[in-house]
């Protein structure tokens, strides 16, 4: 892929700007302190990771396409185990650790944040860079080495077979006296590392959105997609050290003889639930604000209108991000909560619908009166409005604690939170990939590939998870490599969806070697008047070195229109 | 949902209804199922069952013939198809056979269509808006930005849906929080790596040892696979039952779709809840909460028998019955101690290891 980052830095060379003095490849690439190129290489890695985690989801859904266990033998002796039958199930659940913790952390939070929020957040404020440039390094080379750090826990001995196998969450006692073996240790740490580059980016943010504003944009004419990674970047700093906290007891648990979580040493398992949901939940809103950053974005550039209710926006966002804080024991209703604490979760778990529907109507809203272009950033927003409600419904549902009773830790949760991630987060994110590609490689895309490959992960990754709603309701516990014959019908189903959304990833790769073999030099504004922020005032791709001279927001320019007048801002 | 009687769709659609005027039905409803809960107690023991619990018998539980001698001996039941196990292409939950699980349902049904009224309602506003306001169609954009009065309905209206959604809900919060009366029988689940335990406290504190068959097994008994299990958890139908959960080794988590339980079995913990049946019958659960390797391998079969059903079990298994205390009758000093629990041997029964000690302590 770094070839890839090379064509179309490539392309930058012709416009022989005063500022493009690019350093060396290695330089360049390994040593980056340049806002844009440490975005390409989040994205990079982004794709690489998820290619790595939705493999891992297509063994997973392989091996639950029928009852029984036909190919955790295979893997298990692949990574080094015996063919046991111990050792397959085990290679069950370093698989869904695997995959859970990849597409978490390695996947949507680098695309998201590492990825569009570097790349865009300064064009987007009329900055030059990042406010601490050598830092965005330092964390992009963090998050790497933990993924590093996560392949290598696979190929330990992880207690009945080699990898971790303790689910994303490491819950303890399993994840400490449950799991002998180095494998753990290399997960936690891998965590360690990149919760360590994720500090470092979310103080980068706020401080480069506090500070390196263009003149004239107060914190109420900034975009939507600038205050999302901004609430996103403080639930990281307030989120992130909980975790750390919590795995580093894990650590000690596991190597130092403390009994944090040991009963037997006056230490509570529960305990640690309740410090890695402290984390979590707002950890699930980390994943999905950017996205509706996003798609505000999106949306009012293909209505040609503003977003709806700007003010309303980004303050539901920064109210789900608040009471996202106060609502992470709703993951552990049947830990044995008492009642007053199970009523009061309930309550405010239903509490965050309110802001989400606000965004909701406001999307529809920002679109009602418009003049829509359904081009291929369009699309995916609206299949993310209409696949994020489906699954906030269902969270609605899981929020009532004695309902959830009969779906906790069923396929239920797993559907409702594929649809608010494998669709919100991920939606999302392929809208912006088609809404800014051209804009940072220079080349466009190709409109037709892009509606495929809507289309098809669309009818996929809905014929994968809607039924295993179904699969929930009727009980069928999640974490399960195998399961009783009843579950059968609906599990072939899904699995077939796998292989459709699979298919649909082809067009996407098809349409990156598309673009920078054949695609069209990209304008500076290629979606036209819809798109009014600042990165559309500099070429494709911009400079290497942006904003020299900086814009001005006169005071008649509103959250919305960035530029107008004919006089963009200077590059 | 196969089963599906006429009664559970009305009263569904009763509750969906109150659910969205928010009416005061679903409160009705609930001061009513309170006075059923606490039901028929064991106070209805069967007396001659009682009158069967002689020393003599009690030492001869060896035998299972000498307990079929009495009221009725126990012969594991056969599970009824579709009842207490997921129906085959099923997509709703399982038939409720408990007084929480049938409100619960109720609860399930009327926020099933809330969820279906929210999602379409926005797909309709989503397709009148890409068709009324796609570009041929609506070429100049409007420059609306605001309007206040539509923002504070759709902050207003959803949080009014929400709190109808939420008196039921803590309704039902409320009913399964209920404590088991004082002379409920006391049974207690232990996860194991990878197997269930069950302790019998008040009726001589055995401990029956539950494996789940394998796929010949559960087939030649004509069980479902993956969900049958050699000796299941045997309790009395009718009465509330003091359920407690916890875990010997890592976290496990005790769940019967069909009775809408679930409680995870903590190491430390003693998790305890009302816990009854309505019905005689084989309700099968699984495991709910990752526990290694065979975290699917450990299924949890209920079976609900007559309280004299159920005596005759406890006797076949060892146990003493719980009514012989309160009528005064002292245990025998010279019984057989009652078994030790199966698990605390080494090498215990089981398809995984026996239960280890844990490391770090």
């Amino acid at each position: 892929m770094a070839t890839t980052a090379d064509n179309f830095q490539a392309h930058t060379d012709g416009h022989a700007h005063d500022a493009d003095h690019k350093p060396g490849f290695f330089a360049r690439w390994f040593m980056s302190t340049n806002h844009k190129d440490i975005g390409t290489l989040y994205l990079i890695f982004a794709i690489f990771a998820g290619i790595i985690g939705g493999a891992i989801s297509g063994i997973m859904r392989m091996e639950l396409a029928e009852p029984g266990i036909q190919y955790l033998q295979w893997w298990a002796e692949f990574m080094g185990g015996t063919a046991d039958f111990d050792t397959s199930l085990h290679m069950w659940n370093v698989f869904i650790t695997a995959h859970g913790l990849i597409m978490v952390f390695f996947m949507v939070m680098p695309a998201m944040i590492g990825g569009f929020g570097n790349w865009f957040v300064p064009l987007m404020i009329g900055a030059p860079d990042m406010a601490f440039p050598r830092m965005n390094n330092i964390s992009f080379w963090l998050t790497v080495a933990g993924f590093l750090s996560l392949m290598f826990s696979l190929f330990v001995p992880g207690g009945t077979g080699p990898g971790a196998g303790v689910g994303w969450t490491v819950y303890a006692p399993l994840s400490t006296s449950g799991s002998t073996g180095p494998a753990v240790d290399f997960a936690i740490f891998s965590l360690h590392l990149a919760g360590a580059g994720s500090i470092l980016g979310a103080t980068n943010f706020i401080t480069t959105i506090f500070n390196m504003r263009a003149p004239g944009m107060t914190l109420h004419k900034m975009p939507l997609f600038v205050w999302s990674v901004l609430v996103t970047a403080f639930l990281l700093l307030l989120a992130l050290p909980v975790l750390a906290a919590a795995i580093t007891m894990l650590i000690t648990d596991r190597n130092f003889g403390t009994t944090f979580f040991d009963p037997a040493g006056g230490g509570d398992p529960v305990l640690y639930q309740h410090l890695f949901w402290f984390f979590g939940h707002p950890e699930v809103y980390i994943m999905i604000l950017p996205g509706f950053g996003m798609v505000s974005q999106i949306v009012a550039t293909f209505s040609r209108k503003p977003v709806f209710g700007y003010l309303g926006m980004a303050y539901a966002m920064v109210a789900i991000g608040v009471v996202g804080f106060i609502v992470w024991a709703h993951h552990m209703y049947t830990v044995g909560l008492d009642v007053n604490t199970k009523m009061y979760f309930t309550a405010a778990t239903m509490v965050i619908a309110v802001p989400t529907g606000v965004k909701i109507f406001s999307w529809i809203a920002t679109m009602w009166g418009g003049s829509i272009e359904f081009k291929s950033p369009m699309v995916w927003a609206l299949g993310f409005i209409f696949l994020f409600t489906v699954g906030g419904v269902t969270g609605v549902y899981l929020a009532n604690g004695g309902v959830d009773d009969v779906v906790h830790d069923t396929y239920f949760v797993v559907a409702h939170f594929h649809y608010v991630l494998s669709m919100g987060a991920v939606f999302s994110m392929f809208a912006g990939f088609y809404y800014w590609f051209p804009k940072m490689s220079g080349k466009m895309h190709s409109e037709l590939l892009s509606h495929i490959h809507f289309w098809l992960f669309f009818i996929g990754v809905n014929v994968i998870f809607f039924p295993q709603h179904f699969l929930g309701l009727q009980g069928m516990p999640r974490r399960y490599p195998d399961y009783a014959e009843a579950y059968t019908y609906w599990n072939e189903i899904s699995s077939l969806g796998y292989h459709i959304m699979a298919f649909s990833m082809v067009f996407f790769f098809i349409n990156i070697i598309y673009a920078f073999v054949a695609g069209k030099k990209a304008e500076d504004n290629y979606w036209g008047e819809g798109a009014t922020t600042l990165e559309w005032s500099l070429s494709s791709p911009p400079p290497f070195h942006q904003f020299s001279e900086l814009p001005v927001i006169e005071d008649h320019h509103d959250h919305h229109d960035h530029i107008g007048d004919g006089k963009p801002a200077t590059a | 949902m196969q089963t599906l009687g006429i009664h559970r769709i009305v009263t569904s659609l009763a509750m969906a209804f109150s659910l969205i005027v928010g009416s005061s039905a679903a409160m009705a409803q609930s001061t009513l199922d309170e006075g059923d809960l606490v039901g028929p107690v064991p106070a209805a023991t069967p007396a001659e069952v009682l009158e069967n619990v002689d020393p003599a018998q009690a030492a001869d539980v060896a035998d299972p013939e000498a307990v079929a001698a009495g009221s009725g001996a126990y012969t594991p039941m056969a599970p009824t198809e579709g009842k207490g196990m997921p129906i085959p292409g099923g997509f709703d939950i399982q038939d409720q056979y408990s007084e929480t699980g049938e409100y619960a349902y109720g609860l399930h049904i009327g926020l099933f269509w809330v969820m279906v009224a929210i999602s379409l309602f926005v797909l309709v506003l989503m397709l009148y808006v890409v068709i009324r306001f796609r570009k041929s169609a609506n070429p100049v954009p409007s420059k609306t930005s605001h309007n206040t009065l539509i923002e504070v309905v759709w902050t207003v209206v959803p949080a009014l849906i929400l709190l109808a959604i939420a008196v039921p809900s803590i309704t039902l919060i409320a009913k399964q929080y209920e404590t088991p009366p004082k002379d409920a029988i006391t049974i207690k689940a232990i996860g194991y790596q990878w197997y269930w335990g069950y302790a019998y406290p008040d009726n001589g504190d055995f401990e029956i040892i539950s494996n789940m068959l394998t796929n010949e097994e559960a087939r030649e008994s004509g069980e479902p696979y993956q969900l049958a299990v050699d000796n299941r958890m045997v309790v009395p139908v009718g009465v509330p039952i003091r359920l407690q959960v916890t875990g010997a080794d890592v976290i496990h988590s005790f769940a019967v779709p069909s009775l809408w339980f679930k409680m995870d079995a903590v190491p430390g913990r003693l998790n305890e809840k009302i816990f009854q049946v309505d019905e005689p019958g084989v309700y099968y659960g699984q495991c709910s909460e990752l526990c290694g390797a065979r975290h699917g391998y450990m299924p949890i079969a209920v079976e609900a028998l007559p309280m004299d059903q159920y005596n005759a079990w406890v006797l076949a298994q060892g146990g003493t019955i719980a009514g012989a205390d309160e009528a005064g009758v002292e245990a025998d000093p010279s019984l057989p101690p009652v078994q030790d629990p199966e698990s605390s041997a080494p090498g215990a029964p089981g398809a995984g290891a026996p239960p280890v000690e844990n490391p770090a302590a």
